[in-house]
């Protein structure tokens, strides 16, 4: 990669039966594609669903692609990425996480959410930085720590 | 999907955390082997995992977690024998390698002449 080319940001989204998770990704993604960086969202069929009715038009999130297939492509050497958000709220979430900081040389920012927030980050063992807050409707408590990582990435 | 949704598989553990998942397969394998996040098992399956993850062998069958992020954590048991004897062939390999680093770091040459007084004691 050409060393003046962006950086290239994979938001990894968990489950999305968590509703904050969508719109965090949706702001995180537009605040950072605004920002210069390229920025690829990667979901399960059913969060990849809801993204695309969600922003219909491409206008916050420009590349999307298939979790098990972003993780495939990172381990065969096809693509990285230099900075990773991951999103969980279970421990499902967090395995996914654990197997992105094993296999990719991106900065990993783990965001933990959901009822049991501060209990699944406690849980972390692996090298990452946490972003956690006890967010399950209301995404602003989750928003206000995401702004103060952006304001550090773009500064 | 991986293609392990299309074989013939067991599952002995459903919808549970990835510890639990680990510690079934410790207490319910014959011989138990520690990969890494990313090991290839079949023909397109990448483990995924927290490590130390744990992969289990049991008579003919590979026991192993499954996850799914909406679904967590699945422990399955799929026979074949030729996988499990990959993870033997990797558990020698590491263990020799780990054994020539260890053999390489014991041996140390000093420059001064040898004192035997001092061997003997």
């Amino acid at each position: 990669m050409a060393e003046d080319a962006p950086k290239k940001v994979l938001l990894m989204m968990g489950c999305p039966e968590v509703p904050v998770q969508m719109s965090i990704v949706l702001y995180l993604s537009h605040k950072l594609t605004k920002a210069g960086l390229d920025v690829t969202v990667a979901g399960t069929d059913a969060a990849n669903k809801l993204l695309k009715v969600s922003d219909f038009d491409g206008y916050y999130v420009k590349n999307s692609v298939d979790l098990d297939q972003c993780i495939v492509d990172i381990i065969e050497k096809r693509t990285d990425f230099d900075i990773c958000f991951a999103f969980m709220h279970s421990d499902a979430g967090m395995a996914f996480a654990a197997t992105m900081s094993a296999i990719s040389k991106a900065k990993l920012y783990a965001v933990v959410f959901g009822r049991n927030a501060e209990a699944l980050a406690e849980t972390i063992e692996f090298n990452c930085e946490k972003i956690v807050a006890k967010a399950v409707h209301n995404p602003n408590p989750l928003k206000n720590k995401i702004d103060k990582v952006i304001a550090g990435l773009v500064s | 999907m991986s293609c392990i949704e299309q074989m013939k598989y067991t599952l002995l553990l459903e919808k549970t955390s990835f510890k639990e998942g680990r510690e079934f397969i410790e207490k319910n394998s014959d011989e138990v082997y520690y990969i890494d996040p990313g090991y290839k098992i079949f023909k397109d399956y990448y483990i995924i995992g927290v490590p130390p993850i744990a992969i289990g062998a049991k008579g003919r069958d590979l026991i192993f977690t499954y996850v799914r992020p909406c679904y967590g954590t699945f422990v399955m048991k799929i026979e074949s024998e030729e996988e499990i004897q990959r993870l033997r062939d990797r558990e020698k390999e590491r263990l020799m390698a780990s054994l020539k680093k260890g053999i390489r770091a014991e041996v140390h040459v000093s420059d001064k002449p040898v004192d035997y007084r001092s061997v003997f004691k």
